[in-house]
């Protein structure tokens, strides 16, 4: 078996373990205000990472490209309400021509 | 269960989600074939993996010539974070059995954002059916189209799409940041994630965050 068929399976067998596991824990853990006040916060600090990582990061390196312009049109759009088609929409437009025209 | 994008607002934020988040497959599927992975390979991250941000780092890491267990354990911790979604979305599914795998395969970022921001439990369940099943419908179809075209599309950034994955992310965290409070907590996890990202090895910086949603729920 090649290096690529292993790492196929195997990130398949933990993502899926991660998933069921989540699953799986007792409901009773929920029942605690302070869980919940944490697990509330939990997706808000996650995706908001991901908004950083997924703007700023080049593998291990910071850098500012069109993609910063395309989330803050992105940003602007929210801010006005607009529904989530045109808030992507919009990021990708900008993005691209930047990308392709400078 | 009927599905009405015209007059039913959740099937909508739903199917916009997942149509939104699917284009995205068509550049994962050629970035699996550019890393040299073959069509049936990259599909079956599609299909099996299922986890946008762990399937990129598989095919990178691999891409890159890293080796299979990096690929493996990097793509674990970016998939720890729907470890905790399945915490917060089993109480409101309540399933059991083959209908607990089912729902654990589509636990992720973009079905539990959209079931979340709902008022009661039968939206919630019904956001996250629409939206996991949606995005999985989606994400495999544009990963199949995208391996095939690979050549095609090549750079994610002459479309834009490098954006779109982000601004689809502030889409989903905007309507969240309903007080003062989140909106610092929010800020701090892009500060930390920033912060980290030259330092530690992928998806690290994205699942340390956690520490500042434990420190700042901790107290009332």
């Amino acid at each position: 078996m090649t290096q690529i068929w292993i790492a196929v399976i195997g990130a398949s067998v933990t993502a899926f373990l991660n998933k069921y596991i989540g699953h799986s824990v007792p409901e009773k853990w929920l029942d605690r205000p302070r869980f919940k006040r944490i697990n509330t916060l939990v997706p808000i600090v996650l995706l908001s990472a991901l908004v950083g990582v997924q703007t700023f990061a080049h593998k291990k390196e910071l850098v500012i490209d069109q993609r910063l312009a395309g989330v803050g049109v992105a940003l602007i759009a929210l801010k006005f309400k607009a529904p989530f088609p045109v808030v992507v929409v919009s990021a990708a437009v900008t993005s691209a021509a930047i990308y392709n025209w400078f | 269960m009927s599905i009405n994008p015209r007059s039913n607002p959740i099937d909508r934020t739903g199917l916009s989600v997942a149509f939104t988040v699917g284009l995205y497959g068509a550049a994962f599927g050629a970035a699996g074939v550019t890393a040299g992975f073959s069509i049936l390979q990259t599909c079956l991250l599609s299909i099996l993996l299922f986890s946008g941000a762990s399937q990129f780092a598989v095919v990178g890491i691999m891409g890159a010539g890293g080796s299979a267990i990096s690929a493996i354990a990097t793509a674990t911790l970016l998939g720890f974070r729907n470890a905790l979604y399945g915490l917060q979305m089993a109480p409101i599914l309540k399933v059991k059995g083959f209908k607990r795998i089912l729902s654990a395969q589509i636990t992720i970022d973009e079905s539990t954002a959209v079931a979340t921001l709902q008022e009661n439990d039968a939206d919630r369940k019904r956001g996250f059916y629409i939206t996991g099943i949606g995005v999985y419908v989606f994400w495999n179809l544009f990963t199949f189209l995208g391996a095939l075209g690979a050549s095609a599309i090549g750079d994610p950034s002459v479309w834009g799409l490098d954006a779109a994955v982000p601004a689809a992310f502030c889409g989903l965290v905007w309507p969240r940041l309903k007080d003062k409070t989140q909106f610092i907590v929010s800020g701090a996890a892009i500060a930390l994630a920033l912060l980290l990202t030259p330092l530690t090895p992928a998806g690290i910086p994205i699942i340390t965050t956690v520490v500042l949603a434990v420190i700042f729920g901790w107290k009332k």
